[in-house]
């Protein structure tokens, strides 16, 4: 399926996140499913939570205990293939990288898009960070509907046709 | 207009000199730092040159000096590599039709 | 009049300013020769962060991998001289080159000598190929990200390789709308996170799919798509059409080699390299002695790659012209091993079965 069409297996998907216990704190999701030479994850980590070890074309292994959620690796992934997850009592807070315009902005409803590019819902913007360390790409922290767990990868301006 | 105004990552926002020159006759313009090939994409020619042989049209393929397909006749030099040259004011760009003649240095 | 350089490196891009770099860190001095008025090759027109580690610059935009390479040669203005928008014409046995700038034509006696040049890209046959409008991927990056034009508003990608999935990732950013990416294989090409990142937007990217024909007058105005069966035949009745004013050919790279050619070094055809390939010794040098041949005009990989074969390149040339760098040994250890981590998951296979191939050659001869 992600050889064929670029988007994974919801099995794929479900075999990177934490159990929903883990989850009440904000965890990071590697969507890292081949081996490529690449390790920013790893070294960007403040916590070492995130293990590649020295050749750099093992796929990360996300230490749970350690990772705090930050978000640092969110926007030092080259492949945009992190978001940070945090299972509130109804809904489901990410932070997700976002690299296109226009920025969006606190207090605004977007589309939920998932891993096919399909609207699958709303997600409320909570905070848009952009600070010179993130080189550009924003961090967005949104809120969705607790069903959308495992399918909520992006948002889309509910302008864009 | 083909020209990008706003990008999540690059800074297209800043002024840009204004460069004239013209294209076939007419009189048009650019900005500093364009190549020829990239003001006349802004202005929406794709066409570039014909074919020798069968006088097709072409435009450019490669856009760093490789293919020769942006070839042009540029202040009556012909087969200048439209692509890597930086636009000037008051060059005279014109499509080529043909193999490209002789031509005395300047 | 000739002019007399030690060591030219030909190409100032990711491999040609590495060697530069490594070459003067060594004490050498340099002439850098770039036909483009930027310096850098087709790093400026890179925006996506690069892969890799932290040695390759990883998770830096690759405009921003080009300022820094661009300051590190620059660090040494008594050591590295600069010719940019001049195009090497003539490379000759007796290592003499020729160069054109402008209108200038100069000689250049060197005594050794690196060919940088890179690659060009492919091009692939189907009806109405030439039509204006119909561009090599890497010729739109350069257009939009370079010089801030767009190449149409309505695209299809044709190939799913690295090229292709970043290119498509990039016109959306420009606001260029990507109607699909089709690739003849059966599977995508590239990196599966560019190929997801694309598939979020909304793009297709459809397999075992190739590009027919193009239609239009003085342009392009709509191309026919063909699905393929297992042996890459078309399938007829899965024609479609779609409305475009634009098309991206992103079907790989070959090796340019024009001038390794004209020198007269051994060449060898390696198809898992992108065509004709130099023979090499382990330090870069051709079958001619001081003359080295790094990055993709030796082979087509990811530019982390032509990033240390340009500091292997630079330190090995220096050496040879005396200039032995104070740290040669481990930084020719660490170097290799960079390289061999590089090539060594399930992306460097092609690498790693070309260069066998080419290996191979170095003994027979």
């Amino acid at each position: 399926m992600l050889n064929q069409y670029g988007y994974p297996s919801p099995e794929q998907v479900k075999s990177k996140f934490p159990s929903l216990e883990i989850l009440v704190k904000p965890k990071a999701i590697v969507e890292c499913y081949e081996k490529i030479p690449c390790n920013p994850c790893s070294t960007s980590c403040p916590f070492k939570a995130i293990t590649i070890g020295e050749d750099i074309n093992n796929t990360p292994v996300v230490d749970f205990d350690k990772c705090t959620g930050c978000g640092i690796c969110v926007y030092s992934c080259p492949g945009l293939a992190i978001t940070v997850c945090e299972v509130l009592e109804d809904k489901v807070r990410f932070k997700i990288p976002y690299e296109f315009l226009p920025i969006p902005k606190q207090g605004e409803l977007w589309h939920a898009v998932n891993r096919k590019g399909e609207v699958i819902g709303e997600a409320y913007i909570e905070k848009v960070t952009l600070t010179p360390r993130q080189d550009k790409t924003q961090l967005v922290q949104v809120l969705v509907d607790k069903e959308l767990l495992y399918e909520f990868v992006t948002i889309r301006s509910q302008d864009y046709e | 207009m083909m020209r990008i105004k706003e990008h999540p990552i690059l800074d297209f926002s800043k002024e840009r000199k204004i460069i004239r020159f013209t294209f076939n006759g007419q009189e048009v313009y650019g900005y500093e730092g364009d190549t020829i090939a990239s003001a006349l994409s802004a202005l929406g020619v794709k066409e570039f040159s014909v074919s020798i042989k069968h006088k097709r049209p072409r435009g450019f393929y490669c856009a760093i000096g490789n293919c020769s397909s942006c070839h042009m006749i540029v202040d009556g030099v012909p087969n200048v590599k439209t692509c890597i040259t930086l636009l000037k004011e008051g060059m005279k760009v014109e499509t080529q039709t043909n193999k490209g003649e002789l031509y005395d240095l300047k | 009049m000739i002019l007399n350089r030690d060591l030219v490196i030909i190409g100032a891009g990711p491999s040609g300013l590495c060697a530069a770099k490594m070459a003067a860190e060594a004490g050498q001095k340099v002439l850098l020769i770039d036909r483009n008025p930027q310096l850098g090759g087709q790093l400026i027109k890179q925006t996506h962060m690069f892969f890799g580690s932290e040695k390759q610059y990883a998770k830096t935009r690759g405009f921003d991998i080009a300022k820094k390479l661009i300051d590190d040669v620059k660090k040494y203005p008594d050591l590295v001289e600069i010719w940019d928008n001049s195009t090497v014409v003539g490379l000759y046995s007796d290592k003499v080159l020729t160069v054109l700038t402008g209108e200038t034509y100069r000689k250049v006696q060197a005594k050794a000598i690196i060919v940088a040049t890179g690659a060009s890209e492919k091009v692939l046959a189907f009806e109405n190929n030439d039509l204006p409008g119909i561009y090599g991927a890497g010729a739109v990056q350069t257009l939009m990200n370079v010089y801030g034009v767009k190449p149409g508003e309505k695209i299809v990608m044709v190939g799913s390789g690295n090229i292709g999935l970043i290119v498509s990732y990039q016109l959306m950013q420009a606001g260029v709308k990507v109607l699909a990416v089709i690739e003849a294989a059966k599977v995508i090409g590239g990196y599966k996170v560019h190929a997801s990142k694309l598939r979020r937007l909304g793009v297709d990217i459809i397999t075992s799919c190739t590009i027919k024909k193009a239609i239009g007058k003085d342009k392009v105005e709509k191309i026919v798509t063909v699905r393929l069966n297992e042996k890459w035949e078309e399938i007829p009745g899965t024609e479609k059409e779609y409305e475009v004013d634009a098309v991206c050919i992103a079907v790989g790279l070959s090796p340019l080699t024009n001038l390794l050619a004209m020198i007269g070094c051994e060449l060898k055809y390696v198809g898992e390299l992108g065509g004709l390939v130099p023979v090499l010794s382990k330090d870069y040098e051709t079958t001619i002695e001081g003359v080295y041949a790094c990055g993709d005009a030796s082979g087509i990989e990811e530019a982390s790659s032509a990033m240390v074969e340009g500091y292997i390149t630079g330190l090995a040339a220096a050496k040879k012209l005396g200039k032995v760098h104070p740290q040669y040994d481990e930084l020719m250890v660490d170097l290799r091993k960079q390289l061999d981590i590089l090539r060594s998951g399930p992306f460097g296979e092609k690498i790693r079965k070309g260069l066998a191939k080419l290996e191979g050659v170095k003994e027979v001869c």
